[in-house]
């Protein structure tokens, strides 16, 4: 669920957002509102624009036609640092001649705000992402997950409305990366600002945001919570970008599902029957005929165990491929491999399709 | 041929010799050498009549440079043009590098580092008569500044000052260009991004960070200034810098010549302290 809003005005609004390069459209009409106190992420693929317009609401490119709006001011022809808007770059650009410290104090600084405020302000924005004691430092000796957590502070130390981040978990490995999503999400409960997140991990924007915006070549696809997102999704890509795609049309469609169109099914959704269990036609525990299930026989063409799950892709009878995620309730590697070239019967409740629009 | 490279390829310290030996042997006999050759005959003393050199050892020769009171002054202006002609060239490159490296279009960048370097292809000399010739009374110069009551500034000090900036501009320009090249654009956004305004980021994030290189480019200036005599006899009057004292003495009094030729040397090892001492070097 989305945020509560703290007003009714959006703390960031675009609207008709352009940027071309040169001969390159990079965003192709962008028109978003982000409610204030909201997490929010814009999620695509490298080259979608994302970062583009990211780059856009903090001022450092100026759009070809559109506007930025923050708080209901049209910002669009303001310099970054007349916007309050502070960002949290991907390789965190912290100033390497500067202390830790100084690093954080910066913005202060900027603001003439007093020194002796300014130290003490700085030391609470580091307790705030647990780096005390760290001050004196350079940023060379930090590790990345504490580079990570400077930057955080020196863009939350001025208390700015909204908070961009592009990738600022790319660099880092998974582990930490799991360990950052919690702080990330508990420190933009703490501060109450709006987040607004680049990032190309699918995985991230669901577990992070409020709402999710799905670029793809200079456009939204959609913008959804992360659970409409997944169990309805509004295009063929939005659905193939986050989670695994698994697509039905045309024939194969109408001989499944009895309709045509283009349908998604989540791979998870998908029970698949082996053995005797396959042989049956009415298949599983549903009663014969069940109205609700939709059925497919089929071959596993692929089998791989995954260690909670196993991933079986059967190639249908009818034409077409799914791809259908097994729990391993007490199948073994083994069992796994020798599953494949064997017939399969796949199950699914007929609610899980989900009607595809077609592509932007 | 590979038996030799398999042979040096087991043999690394003679690897090592082959490649060092030559600059090595240069180095020591031709570059300090020299240099040896010009403290020692600081020491030695001229025969008044033949003006012979004579290989009595005395301080006579270093006295004088330090108590005579010309010498004194000539060495201090030699110094006074250095700095002067530093501050200028540091004032000239800063915009013009942060312009060729930040601001101009990619495809142009390399454009202008070429048209940096293209005076330094030019001889020494036909630059200077071309200031000449620009500083002279009635030339380019008088001819623009007479509209707005000035003049041609002629020969003398300012034009030496005018006519060194002009031609070590270079070396100070690429110095700061490679490090402002190395300086990310991300830091001026982050600078930016938290509100400082152009004059704010130039000083808290860009000079500390291409102070090195400024400090690079400050001993080419300083040190081609301070050894500068031809510039000066050319657009300099009668003005005279230390240069000029080492040229003059040199056939009379070879020694008095070397004595006064270690001053530059001294300085010039002294601005190297310095601007060790003030950490510009650390992360160069």
């Amino acid at each position: 669920m989305p945020a509560q809003p703290t007003s009714d005005t959006p703390a960031i609004a675009l609207r008709g957002l352009r940027k071309s390069y040169d001969r390159v459209e990079a965003v192709r009409g962008v028109d978003l509102e982000i409610a204030d106190g909201e997490f929010f992420a814009m999620l695509g693929p490298s080259g979608s624009g994302k970062t583009t317009v990211l780059r856009m609401i903090a001022g450092f490119e100026a759009p070809t036609a559109g506007t930025v709006e923050l708080a209901g001011r049209d910002v669009t022809r303001l310099a970054p640092f007349e916007r309050d808007v502070h960002t949290v770059f991907q390789d965190y650009a912290l100033f390497p001649h500067m202390t830790v410290e100084q690093n954080v104090a910066y913005g202060l600084k900027v603001r003439r705000v007093p020194r002796a405020e300014r130290a003490e302000r700085a030391r609470e924005a580091l307790r705030g992402v647990r780096l005390e004691g760290f001050g004196d430092r350079r940023p060379g000796q930090l590790s990345g997950g504490q580079r990570q957590r400077v930057a955080l502070a020196r863009a939350l130390v001025t208390r700015p409305r909204v908070l961009l981040l592009d990738e600022p978990l790319g660099a880092l490995d998974l582990k930490l990366r799991e360990q950052m999503q919690v702080e990330l999400k508990e420190i933009q409960r703490a501060a109450g600002i709006t987040f607004v997140l680049v990032t190309h991990d699918q995985q991230e924007a669901l577990t992070l945001s409020d709402r999710i915006a799905v670029f793809n070549a200079g456009r939204i696809e959609q913008v959804a919570t992360p659970a409409e997102l997944y169990e309805r999704p509004a295009t063929a890509f939005a659905a193939s970008f986050v989670g695994t795609s698994n697509l039905l049309d045309g024939d194969a469609a109408e001989q499944v599902l009895g309709e045509r169109g283009t349908f998604s099914v989540r791979p998870e959704k998908i029970r698949v029957l082996t053995g005797e269990d396959a042989a049956q036609p009415g298949g599983g525990d549903g009663g014969d005929g069940d109205a609700k299930l939709c059925r497919a026989s089929g071959r596993i063409a692929e089998a791989v165990y995954l260690g909670e799950t196993t991933r079986l892709v059967v190639d249908l009878d009818a034409g077409g491929r799914l791809t259908a995620l097994r729990q391993n309730l007490d199948a073994s590697a083994t069992d796994s491999a020798a599953l494949r070239g064997a017939r399969a019967l796949l199950v699914w409740d007929r609610r899980h399709n989900v009607r595809i629009g077609e592509a932007a | 041929m590979t038996a030799l490279a398999a042979f040096l390829h087991r043999h690394p310290r003679l690897r090592l010799a082959g490649l060092l030996s030559a600059p090595t042997a240069w180095l020591v006999v031709a570059y300090l050498g020299s240099l040896a050759a010009l403290f020692l005959s600081a020491f030695w003393t001229t025969d008044p009549f033949t003006s012979d050199v004579v290989r009595i050892w005395s301080l006579d020769n270093l006295r004088a440079v330090v108590t005579t009171d010309v010498f004194r002054t000539v060495a201090l202006r030699s110094i006074g043009v250095a700095v002067a002609v530093t501050v200028i060239d540091v004032l000239l490159a800063l915009p013009v590098a942060f312009y060729m490296a930040k601001v101009a279009r990619p495809r142009h960048r390399r454009l202008l580092v070429v048209a940096v370097l293209t005076p330094l292809w030019a001889s020494y000399l036909v630059k200077v008569y071309a200031w000449r010739a620009i500083l002279a009374e009635g030339g380019p110069l008088d001819w623009v500044l007479r509209p707005l009551g000035l003049g041609s500034p002629g020969f003398g000090l300012p034009a030496v000052v005018a006519v060194l900036a002009y031609l070590w501009l270079p070396y100070m320009i690429l110095p700061i260009h490679a490090g402002l090249e190395q300086l990310p654009d991300k830091l001026l956004e982050a600078s930016a991004d938290l509100g400082a305004g152009a004059g704010r980021t130039f000083r808290s994030v860009v000079l500390p960070m291409v102070l090195p290189s400024v400090a690079a480019g400050s001993v080419f200036t300083f040190s081609l200034s301070l050894g500068d005599y031809i510039a000066v006899q050319i657009v300099g009057g009668r003005t005279q810098l230390i240069g000029n004292l080492v040229y003059a003495n040199i056939t009379l009094d070879l020694p008095l010549a070397a004595a006064l030729g270690t001053v530059p040397v001294v300085v010039i090892l002294l601005y190297l302290l310095a601007v060790r001492r003030s950490g510009a070097l650390r992360s160069l």
